[in-house]
């Protein structure tokens, strides 16, 4: 008689997201039951939440716990990247009420749904199984497209949630079938059996059927990072979505795309590094080029900003087709830099910008930095960190990415990385052309900061700073988390 | 090291004082300016003791001094640390920095009215960022500095410069920034080549790095110093951001910034790739040459003084470079001494356009004339400056520009030497046509009929400047001498393959001390075998030529 061998079940592996699961329904439930239209309190139980769940995926790090049949891993790399899913979550939630409100689309269900995205991008990370990584991206994709479309009053908040679910179910479409024929190929879905297949068999890397998964599965991830070609969606979907959604939807949500896509191709493949480098160094020309030329041509702030975060997902592919640890550890520090200061850059916009998104120009900026010279300044450092100007975050970052495609031999990839910082230069430095060198052409006022967003900007500005000037800690840490 | 870290204390005493200002309201202009001035006199006399501590007995003549090395960042691949010190070279350029910066504030009392508190904040700043690029020995450090230095430049120039500020900003920023960026990728594969270590430049001197590797890292290198210089081709953002900057922006980027592009030759590019350098140098010396011509070509076809002392600028920097390619003890002595000459006339310069510009709100030379009836005091202090200028005997400008083209001379770039020479009759050319046009004559244009000649605040800026042009002209030995051990280091540093390879010659007959016009063994058939293969040049060999520089200042006193 054959007993059913029960896989060993390890909950304490998935706790974080098992916790961030049930506040998020015990918010959606306390939103029904508490009467009343200011919905900040839930923003601040989200934080808290997300806080208590931080804390308990930091209480992981060490060594690798692996869980649910090899489905679900604790790791260090997961747990980092779960920290920056954490921070652009708490950031973005930060920022949500005084826009919500503003825009008259306050509904308390924002909270929840911000954090079942969350629970989704963890879920992506940890997953060692292509039907968990598939599963996270589903209830992260879903979320998305409902957040995206949360101002259900503006015509381009409804575009770009139609926009991106339609291209989005069709790209989780590929990745499946990617998924599907890899199965195929090598009858497992977990990345632990597809990587020790490929290992014992060379002769699958001729196989079509293996090829033209692997090749699926790259088409679904560019298309979750937003790499050109498959880059598209991104200025509607970035530009028609409410601005705290848009500052989380460039953050988080890239970061996971990062995190699968590292997994798969790095563990699922590592017999193919040489083919993934080459697939990923063209990704990532392709991508900061076209970021950063269509940026230039931008008037409109938001959109520009959409355009930019093309460019960084160009930057960090540029430490992707090192295939090396450094450039594993760039890609992680520079998500988590690039939380900060794009999610704060966000934040400003969404002082700027009035009622239904107007004024929301570089032209109407002129005069800004004179009237609000603090939330001027503060913008300012978010931009030179985004172009990549040292003291910043945004240039260790760079440096560290560059520097990986450069141990690796990529010299020309660096090259072409650092002249398109240059271009980058001229776009970012346009907003403060117009904030302080421009005369305003009417006598405009400004809105001040609320106690939220300034809590924002000063954790974002403050980080951006500290991992500018003593970036060590958390290089070490992300040096760590690549250890597998 | 037991002492204080004094390098550090002067290169964030300027922070605090940034800091400090953020506090200060707005519209106490007086608060303000006298807290920037106070601070930038603080930093001043704090690094007054580098120059008498430099070269105390029993420190390491002519090396690093004052060192300061703290591990900061070891992460992955990559071990930086804030590694600090200074050698002859760059004491003078610190002490350049330091000196320049409180005049530079004070001429801001009523230039500047408008965003007082940013623009003392944005000059603050950039302190830091001039300091930390002249002492820093670290080359990531280095790179920090650098770039920190174009942000303040930046707003500067974008927010209180003249008509065209927008267009002058951006181009600077972006011109500079491209330079910068190639240089930190080969910034990157030169550590990588060292393999593991730090940043250190020391560290990096001992490097031998195969000639394709040197070749495409000194073109890196040299590109974004030739930006900074800036050296023709590369020029073109110069004058733009001259013309449009305010009066103190102008005085800080010719007196300092443009030393950054200088410094970054003599301390990084040329020592670190000696055999790149010496296979670019026909290349240099060519671009430096037809730069000294045309600037100053173009310079005398300006109609606007600010942009004709810009053009003279790139004129100036091109004798420097001239100097310090030629490799020898004289060349590059000449080089270090143009440098502060230049920062301290063509600062000075950039103060009297600012003194009329003030007054007349016009810098057009048509404009004036006859102005010297009407500011004597003004008239005086201009023409030494515009003696200053050029280079004539007695001020500092002479001292640099004969030693510049005396060791050219005797290097194997004499021929460009011959040709730069007309670059200082050029340079006499326009200056006193210009100084001529706008001082003398009669004084026809009502407008200028009740100009005001300087005022005590606008003398006490001067005077100090116009000290140093004559100290520097007739006494400049003591600085000659702080500086010899340091350039003796660079030069073997840079001609470290050579001299190896001219080992198995014999030995050039030594010349009588005294003899000022060492000629090239190959080019002096008197006493030498026809055909004699090596070119030893005076510099190879200090021993030999011993009276070298010092017999410069003594010939200048003479007069």
């Amino acid at each position: 008689m054959e007993t059913i061998a029960m896989p060993a079940i390890n909950l304490a592996v998935i706790m974080p997201e098992i916790l961030l699961s049930c506040i998020a329904m015990v918010l959606l439930l306390v939103n029904v039951f508490v009467p009343g239209n200011n919905k900040a309190y839930l923003g601040y139980l989200s934080i808290i939440g997300l806080a208590v769940t931080a804390a308990s995926a930091v209480g992981g790090w060490g060594p690798s716990v692996s869980a649910f049949n090899g489905s679900v891993v604790q790791d260090n790399f997961a747990i980092f990247f779960k920290v920056i899913f954490l921070i652009s979550a708490g950031l973005a939630i930060l920022i949500s009420d005084r826009y919500m409100v503003q825009e008259d689309c306050n509904q308390g269900e924002l909270y929840p749904m911000i954090l079942f995205a969350t629970v989704g991008m963890m879920l992506m990370a940890s997953g060692t199984d292509l039907m968990v990584i598939f599963l996270g991206l589903e209830l992260l994709s879903i979320c998305l497209y409902v957040l995206a479309g949360w101002n259900r009053d503006n015509l381009k908040s409804n575009e770009a949630g139609l926009k991106y679910f339609l291209l989005g179910a069709f790209s989780t479409g590929f990745l499946l079938y990617g998924m599907a024929l890899t199965y195929g190929a090598t009858g497992s879905t977990k990345i632990q059996a597809i990587s020790s297949y490929v290992m014992g068999n060379p002769g699958v890397a001729s196989n079509p059927l293996f090829v033209v998964g692997m090749l699926l599965i790259a088409v679904g991830f560019s298309f979750k990072i937003a790499a050109a070609p498959f880059h598209m969606w991104t200025p509607d979907v970035y530009q028609g979505a409410p601005t705290p959604m848009t500052a989380f939807m460039s953050a988080g949500p890239k970061a996971a795309g990062f995190a699968a896509f590292i997994r798969v191709m790095i563990f699922a493949f590592p017999m193919l590094r040489a083919e993934w480098s080459d697939l990923l160094w063209i990704l990532a020309v392709l991508t900061m080029t076209v970021g950063n030329i269509i940026a230039l041509s931008q008037d409109n702030v938001k959109r520009m900003l959409a355009y930019s975060s093309i460019a960084h997902a160009g930057y960090a592919l540029v430490g992707f087709a090192a295939v090396n640890a450094e450039g594993a550890a760039g890609i992680l520090f520079y998500m988590l830099s690039y939380a900060f200061m794009n999610i704060g850059a966000f934040a400003v916009i969404i002082l700027i910008t009035k009622k239904g998104e107007v004024n929301g120009n570089v032209q109407d900026l002129a005069g800004f930095g004179h009237k609000k010279p603090l939330l001027a300044m503060v913008l300012s450092i978010f931009l030179f960190s985004l172009a990549g100007m040292p003291p910043t975050a945004g240039f260790i970052g760079k440096f560290y990415l560059f520097s990986a495609a450069i141990k690796a031999g990529y010299v020309w990839l660096a090259i072409i990385g650092v002249l398109n910082s240059a271009a980058s230069l001229y776009y970012y430095l346009r907003v403060m052309v117009f904030m302080y060198m421009k005369d305003p052409e009417e006598d405009f006022e400004w809105a001040g900061a609320t106690p939220a967003i300034a809590v924002c900007l000063l954790v974002a500005v403050g980080a951006t700073l500290v991992l500018g000037v003593v970036p060590g800690t958390v290089l070490e840490l992300a040096q760590k988390a690549v250890q597998f | 090291m037991n002492q204080l870290p004094l390098l550090s204390i002067l290169t964030f005493t300027p922070l605090i004082g940034a800091i400090l200002l953020l506090f200060v309201n707005k519209n106490s202009h007086g608060v303000l300016r006298t807290i920037a001035m106070a601070v930038t006199v603080v930093t001043f006399v704090l690094s007054l003791p580098l120059i008498t501590g430099y070269n105390a007995p029993g420190s390491d003549i002519g090396g690093f001094q004052y060192l300061e090395n703290i591990p900061w960042i070891a992460a992955g691949p990559f071990q930086m640390s804030y590694h600090l010190g200074i050698d002859g070279i760059s004491l003078w350029l610190v002490i350049l920095t330091t000196f320049i910066m409180p005049i530079a504030v004070l001429s801001t009392y009523t230039a500047v009215e408008e965003k007082v508190k940013e623009y003392m904040i944005c000059l603050l700043l950039l302190e830091v960022g001039m300091i930390g690029t002249f002492i820093s020995l670290d080359l990531f450090l280095f790179y920090i500095f650098w770039e920190i230095m174009l942000i303040p430049m930046y707003f500067m120039i974008g927010i209180w410069g003249g008509k065209n500020r927008i267009y002058a900003a951006v181009k600077f920023f972006i011109y500079t920034a491209v330079g910068s960026l190639l240089m930190l990728v080969a910034l990157i594969v030169l550590y990588f080549k060292a393999g593991g270590g730090d940043f250190s430049i020391l560290r990096f001197y001992q490097l031998h790095l195969d000639p394709t590797t040197q070749m495409w890292m000194f073109l890196a290198f040299a590109l974004a110093f030739a930006i900074k210089v800036p050296m023709f081709p590369l020029h073109t953002w110069l004058p733009d951001a001259h013309t449009e900057a305010p009066t103190a922006g102008s005085v800080i980027l010719a007196a300092v910034m443009l030393k950054c592009g200088t410094y970054g030759y003599v301390r990084f590019a040329m020592p670190l790739f000696p055999e790149a350098n010496a296979q670019f140098t026909p290349l240099i010396a060519t671009l430096s040459v037809i730069g000294i011509i045309y600037a100053s070509l173009v310079a005398m076809v300006q109609q606007d003084v600010k942009k004709l002392v810009a053009y003279s600028s790139v004129a100036h920097l091109g004798f420097v470079m001239l100097g310090v390619y030629a490799l020898n003890q004289q060349g590059v002595t000449g080089g270090m001494l143009q440098m502060l000459n230049h920062g301290v006339s063509t600062g000075a310069l950039f103060l009297i356009v600012g003194f009329i510009y003030e007054r007349r709100h016009t810098r057009l030379i048509t404009d004036f004339g006859g102005l010297a009836k009407q500011m004597p005091v003004f008239a005086t202090m201009f023409m030494i400056v515009t003696f200053s200028s050029i280079g004539l005997p007695g001020t500092n400008g002479f001292v640099g520009e004969f030693l510049v083209l005396l060791g050219s001379f005797e290097s194997n770039l004499r021929w460009y030497a011959i040709i730069a020479t007309s670059g200082v009759i050029l340079s006499a050319v326009y200056m006193l046509w210009m100084f001529q046009r706008v001082m003398f004559g009669e004084l026809k244009n009502p407008k200028n009929q009740t100009l005001k000649d300087l005022n005590a605040r606008e003398v006490a800026i001067m005077l100090p400047l116009i000290f140093l042009i004559f100290f520097l002209g007739i006494y400049p030995r003591p600085i000659i001498d702080s500086m010899a051990p340091s350039i003796d280091k660079m030069i073997a540093q840079t001609k470290v393959q050579k001299q190896v390879a001219e080992a198995a010659v014999p030995a050039v007959p030594a010349l009588p001390p005294g003899h000022m016009a060492v000629p090239e063994a190959g080019a002096a058939p008197a006493g030498m075998p026809a055909g004699h293969p090596a070119m030893p040049e005076a510099g190879a060999a200090p021993a030999g030529m011993p009276a070298g520089h010092p017999a410069i200042p003594a010939n200048n006193e003479a007069k």
